[in-house]
């Protein structure tokens, strides 16, 4: 569609270099947004170095933490930062790092301070070449008790990559059929026919 | 409502005198989805949503096409609301890319946004509607939705998949004398859905039938993440275009319908009042555009994104839709995720529905504002 143009095509900044999301220090020489970095301020304080700031951007804090800890983050990031409801969990496959990447973006209702906030929580669980869905070592502690809207989020990641959540109470399928032998849909190495 | 939900309805033994009832996959009051319900005599004791039946893969379609080839298909889920549904990802995409929009496009993407958010609202009226039983309140949205359909058509050359939006603004520059046409025809349009109370909203039927029935408390509604209708008609004033206004909704003129009654009734009225702010929207907008100028900024061929991530979100019809990207510096996305209105609050549904008797059950279902195609992706 973009190849149409008879213009000039302008320079997007797509060849500048990235920002790495993964860098676990604050670049300080950028002014970051004070409300954001006061939130992940707190979440630093309370848990040091258990947790690392990926990033902080205008609206947008993400926090990377270890599977251990993402239930006790996650009950502090509901109690005291009074963040209620999950909008949306994904899960990314990295067959490079053999991990799968489960990130949950929750969000406020109840604090109007925080109604444009969306706090990243991301967390990471092993990968097993040959999954057995439920059975194998992709396992992580569900946020179910602590984010009730994360019920069908996480049944869905469950079908779609594997990663079995521990203490949920309804590990079933729920968009694939019944019997679905195949590999997790949405892992990389689950390839689609003719591309 | 705190109660806790046995999990796993289909497979569970239950007594003698409970039946248990699937309602579709194929059924048309349940719209392509399937509903699981338990009930004893006439009342629901349980029930299990089972979505899936038209699940597409979109999200694993869009990680093997570029981010401008993604934009025809990604807006499948919702061919009625196909603006909104793309405003995220598009949105996105101009955060990955580093892009301004010119401040025509914001405008038109406005009035594309509000127009198909009102075409899908009536469809979604017809259906909800027909499944009360009330035939009249099926014709009339159909057929006034033709009004802005054609509105649509003029503006991106199709009736319901529009693909207009893209990375950089939109496709096309608006056609010639269309202020006016759009001026006139949103007018009507508004008058028309006015008349929807005396026969409709109005009618002593339909609050009998609806009005406290499937009651979502305001805590509920908040515990269960729910969204769009569902919230605001819970008592929760939360509506993304004030809360975290994109592109101009900051500089229009409208105000959010908050309900307090948390029933099928108030969840149903929330989108028609939602219309009439829309064409205030609208109109405002005509307004306030400017009368010339770019309405898209040219990228390259195969853009890239950096090595980030980003969580754009806007309101739909269906309420806040997200759209997660990862992008590894390819053409490609290396993960789209979409989170749509319908799947998260379809969590609400097994909560509305126990106690229930079963004749409301397409009330509350409908009422849920939930379109199965979206929740299924």
């Amino acid at each position: 569609m973009s190849s149409d143009s008879d213009n000039e095509p302008i320079e997007t900044t797509s060849d500048v270099e990235p920002v790495s999301k993964t860098s676990p220090s604050l670049e300080k020489e950028i002014e970051l947004p004070k409300f954001e970095k006061g939130l992940a301020d707190k979440i630093v304080e309370k848990f040091g170095s258990r947790t690392k700031v990926a990033f902080v951007k205008p609206d947008r804090v993400r926090i990377n933490v270890g599977r251990d800890d993402v239930k006790e983050v996650a009950k502090f990031l509901r109690d005291v930062l009074s963040f209620d409801h999950a909008e949306s969990v994904s899960g990314v496959d990295y067959p490079q790092d053999k991990e799968i990447e489960v990130v949950y973006h929750l969000g406020s209702y109840t604090d109007s301070s925080l109604s444009r906030q969306i706090l990243v929580l991301a967390t990471r669980a092993q990968r097993e070449e040959n999954p057995i869905p439920g059975n194998d070592a992709t396992k992580l502690p569900s946020l179910r008790e602590i984010f009730y809207s994360v019920e069908f989020h996480e049944r869905e990641i469950f079908e779609m990559f594997g990663v079995y959540f521990q203490g949920h109470p309804d590990n079933r399928r729920l968009l694939l059929p019944e019997d679905w032998a195949d590999l997790p849909p949405l892992r990389k190495d689950f390839a689609i026919k003719g591309r | 409502m705190n109660k806790e939900l046995p999990p796993g309805l289909a497979l569970q033994k239950v007594d003698e005198r409970i039946m248990t009832l699937n309602v579709g996959p194929q059924h048309p009051g349940s719209g392509h989805m399937r509903i699981i319900v338990q009930i004893d005599g006439d009342f629901i004791v349980a029930c299990d949503p089972d979505p899936g039946y038209v699940h597409r893969g979109e999200e694993k379609m869009a990680e093997y096409r570029n981010y401008i080839t993604n934009i025809p298909h990604l807006e499948r889920p919702v061919i009625h609301d196909s603006c909104n549904i793309l405003y995220p990802y598009v949105l996105g995409v101009e955060e990955l890319l580093g892009i301004e929009v010119p401040e025509r496009a914001k405008y038109i993407r406005v009035i594309a946004s509000e127009l198909n958010r009102c075409v899908y609202t009536m469809y979604w009226l017809a259906i909800y509607g027909i499944f009360l039983g009330h035939s009249t309140m099926f014709m009339w949205p159909a057929g006034d939705r033709e009004l802005l359909i054609d509105l649509l058509e003029k503006m991106t050359g199709a009736r319901v998949t529009h693909a207009h939006f893209v990375p950089g603004g939109v496709r096309n520059d608006l056609p010639p004398n269309f202020e006016d046409v759009c001026l006139r025809q949103v007018n009507y349009f508004e008058k028309r859905i006015k008349e929807y109370a005396a026969i409709f909203y109005d009618n002593p039927i339909l609050i009998s039938r609806t009005a406290n029935t499937g009651v979502l408390s305001r805590e509920d509604a908040i515990r269960l993440g729910t969204t769009g209708s569902v919230l605001r008609a819970s008592g929760v004033d939360y509506d993304l275009r004030k809360k975290e206004p994109y592109d101009v909704y900051d500089e229009l003129d409208f105000q959010t319908n908050v309900l307090k009654e948390g029933d099928s009734y108030a969840r149903s009225k929330i989108p028609w009042l939602d219309m009439m702010e829309s064409c205030r929207i609208i109109r405002h907008a005509l307004q306030k555009m400017p009368k010339s100028g770019s309405v898209r900024v040219k990228l390259k061929p195969n853009p890239k994104g950096g090595d980030a991530s980003v969580y754009k979100r806007v309101e739909s019809g269906r309420g806040s839709l997200g759209c997660y990207i990862v992008s590894d510096k390819k053409p490609e996305p290396y993960r789209v995720k979409l989170s749509v209105g319908s799947f998260r609050n379809l969590i609400a549904l097994p909560y509305l529905l126990k106690g229930e008797k079963l004749g409301n059950m397409p009330s509350v279902y409908w009422s849920l504002n939930y379109w199965p195609v979206e929740a299924d992706r």
